[in-house]
């Protein structure tokens, strides 16, 4: 209690210029405070869900009963619009401008996002109910086209081949970016100078060369100039071209990160530069540059254009890459769905299913090996208090 | 008592011979084989990748004498008849760049500002791997996914354009008969507009990755000082994430528009190739410099070759120039710098 509040009234009246303090009203309810000042009160969630409820309705009603607009994804539109619409109305029944304004840029965020991850999910799920049939019969994945016409039912004939090749391609662009792309990471974050800050700016820029390009490039000198044929080899150099910009660019970032202060100790406890290099840098960064390889690889392994250039395409399974064409998933893809026939469309789908898995079993090992140590957590929380 | 360098120099008491080291930066031993080896490395990746663009200029310089300033104002593309020019197919090319920036940059933008802004803490780790997920589809499956699920409703609503918005040049669709009851959806099939959606689709997980990186290096004592205030969420976003993060948007919409001019497969997947400028984004028909390429590479006899490879640089010189400029915006943007 202040020493205001005990003054008698008169002498409040004749003070009008003072500030007035609101005396306590004893018959008001007792404060309850928030349980949660993060949480939404249930006001505020009733007008934010029951906005959306109500546009469900009145979409349905506009769409499907008062326009000839029928159908789902008019449906959807009107309904994001109209959900829109009728949270801003019930915001301003009872909040201010700023209020309208914080809930329809909510509505309309959350709303692209879902939009987006539904894209993302009806990507996923329409190609596994497309494909699902050609891969339940286990020839799919253990048999190639060799002697299989493109008519022929999906118990014979299979995509071997196609994994085989996709696999061998791979596996000889990362044995050759992985060395330099690290390297080259190495040389522009641990060596440094005026020629690094070249190399770097180089290398960046030719993230932007498109794959096709890439693919061209290895056609005209491989193929044409060399007069070799096309080859899976010639397959695995175009997809390097177009990787090893990505790998080093990636690892740049992962090696810039590392902090400083390790590198020093180790210089300081009289390690030489590789060895600094070689025992500290690289393994604290080995988390960071697994990821940067999958992303690598994830983008090498789907990317068509490149191998469509210089690959050819084999019915048959082949291991040798440096002569003869050599067949790949996306080829087998691309090829499949250009033909037009109904069956090989399915036998499209059932490898683009197959290639999705890839990626996704390559992206799950990322995220493993990318996940920080639990050892190493605990270590440095206990450094840091 | 201090030592000084002199102190070391001079004999000391007990007859020890101790002199100062000379200080030298340069690299002894394993050390000078380390730096001359990534050096090396570092050489090898700059003569591979710019290789790649001298190569195409060199290989370009036929069909630019053969052909001249004709080259980039022909819009016909037909070896037969020897005239090629790549007017229509850069047209093109930029027709299905826009379409798919147009769908893009607000899905991306609004994406990123969820996960970082809104999002529960507890999902955000499964949304940013979701998102490098999509980057990380293959394209050909995007191409697959459109020209066979989303092609109809995508016609269906270029029907509404050209109904609607018919007098805009870009939706305009001569002999659509937008108006008739039940229109040829047909004609407005394989058209840039659809490609466009696929490309979309495609760049679209890489400019929202870019953003996510440049929003979440907010410094969060701005963001609750603007709370702190009285802000409301989106007031905080509007005045402190998007001027924050406005080199990354731009960069990253620059690195996506970088990524959709040259993305091939699902184009060539969709679009049906024909060789003239429209102005109709709708219409049936288009082509891209990319797609050309992978449509005909296949019959092309050397000169024709000179033809796509000049083509082709000058993709990779317009890609080029888009993406050193992004580059540009993101590094001199605040959004690079070390905040703490």
């Amino acid at each position: 209690m202040t020493s205001l509040d005990k003054r008698p009234d008169a002498a409040i009246d004749r003070a009008a210029a003072r500030t007035h303090l609101p005396a306590y009203d004893d018959d008001a309810p007792p404060p309850v405070p928030r349980a949660s000042l993060g949480r939404m009160t249930p006001d505020e969630l009733f007008v934010r869900a029951g906005s959306w409820f109500a546009a469900f309705g009145l979409a349905w009603v506009t769409t499907q009963r008062l326009l000839p607009m029928t159908g789902i994804p008019w449906f959807l539109i009107s309904w994001f619009v109209l959900g829109i619409v009728v949270t801003a109305v019930a915001t301003a029944a009872t909040g201010t401008w700023i209020d309208v304004k914080d809930r329809v840029a909510a509505s309309i965020i959350t709303g692209c996002a879902l939009f987006v991850g539904s894209a993302l999910v009806a990507v996923v799920v329409y190609v596994a109910v497309k494909g699902y049939k050609p891969v339940l019969n286990l020839n799919f994945v253990t048999d190639d086209m060799a002697g299989v016409g493109p008519k022929d039912p999906f118990d014979q004939g299979g995509i071997r081949h196609a994994i085989v090749g996709s696999l061998i391609e791979i596996g000889i662009a990362v044995a050759i970016t992985l060395p330099l792309g690290v390297g080259t990471a190495v040389f522009m974050t641990e060596v440094g100078g005026r020629y690094a800050r070249v190399v770097r700016t180089l290398v960046e820029a030719m993230t932007a060369l498109p794959s096709i390009v890439a693919g061209l490039f290895v056609y005209t000198v491989y193929i044409l100039a060399l007069g070799r044929p096309p080859s899976g080899l010639a397959a695995a150099l175009a997809l390097s071209v177009m990787m090893l910009p990505i790998i080093a660019r990636a690892s740049d970032v992962v090696l810039r990160v590392v902090p400083g202060g390790l590198r020093e100790a180790s210089l300081a406890l009289g390690a030489s530069r590789w060895r600094t290099v070689w025992h500290v840098v690289l393994p604290t960064a080995r988390p960071g540059l697994a990821t940067a390889l999958i992303l690598g690889v994830a983008r090498g392994i789907g990317e068509t254009s490149p191998v469509l250039l210089t690959s050819g395409a084999a019915d048959f399974t082949k291991l040798n890459p440096l002569e003869g064409a050599m067949n790949s998933l996306p080829l087998f893809i691309f090829g499949n769905v250009r033909s037009g026939n109904d069956v090989a469309i399915q036998r499209a789908y059932g490898a683009a299913l197959v290639l999705l898995m890839l990626v996704l079993v390559l992206f799950v090992i990322a995220r493993l090996l990318a996940r920080p140590r639990r050892t190493t957590a605990r270590r440095s929380r206990k450094a840091d208090s | 008592m201090t030592t000084t360098l002199s102190d070391l120099d001079r004999p000391q008491p007990d007859g020890a011979d101790i002199t100062a080291r000379a200080i030298s930066r340069r690299n002894t031993g394993a050390d000078a084989v380390f730096a001359h080896a990534t050096r090396a490395i570092g050489t090898s990746v700059l003569v591979v990748t710019g290789g790649v663009g001298l190569f195409l200029g060199y290989q370009a310089i036929p069909t630019f004498k053969r052909y001249g300033l004709s080259f980039f104002t022909e819009q016909q593309w037909s070896p037969d008849t020897d005239t090629i020019g790549i007017a229509a197919v850069l047209v093109g090319t930029f027709q299905v760049a826009l379409v798919a920036m147009v769908i893009a940059f607000p899905l991306a933008l609004a994406t990123a500002l969820y996960i970082s802004e809104y999002a529960p803490a507890r999902l955000k780790p499964t949304l940013v791997s979701m998102v490098d997920l999509m980057a990380a589809v293959p394209s050909v499956i995007y191409g697959l996914f459109v020209a066979l699920l989303i092609m109809p409703y995508a016609a269906d609503l270029s029907i509404w354009f050209d109904r609607n918005l018919g007098w805009l040049p870009i939706f305009e669709v001569p002999g659509g008969q937008a108006d008739a009851p039940i229109p040829a959806l047909s004609q407005y099939f394989f058209s840039a507009f659809v490609a466009g959606i696929a490309v979309s689709m495609m760049v679209l997980p890489m400019a929202c990755a870019v953003m996510r990186q440049v929003f979440s290096q907010t410094p969060p004592g701005e963001k609750e000082a603007a709370l702190a205030l009285g802000a409301s969420t989106w007031g905080m976003i509007r005045t402190v994430v998007l001027p924050f993060g406005r080199g990354g948007i731009i960069g990253g919409t620059m690195l996506a528009l970088g990524r959709a001019l040259g993305e091939t497969i699902a184009v060539a997947l969709i679009i049906s190739p024909s060789f003239e400028i429209k102005w109709s984004l709708t219409e049936q028909g288009g082509s891209t410099i990319s797609s050309l390429i992978a449509n005909r590479f296949g019959t092309a006899s050397p000169s024709q070759l000179s033809a796509l490879l000049a083509a082709g640089l000058v993709l990779f010189l317009i890609t080029l120039v888009i993406n050193t400029l992004a580059a540009t915006v993101v590094n001199r943007s605040r959004s690079g710098a070390e905040t703490d």
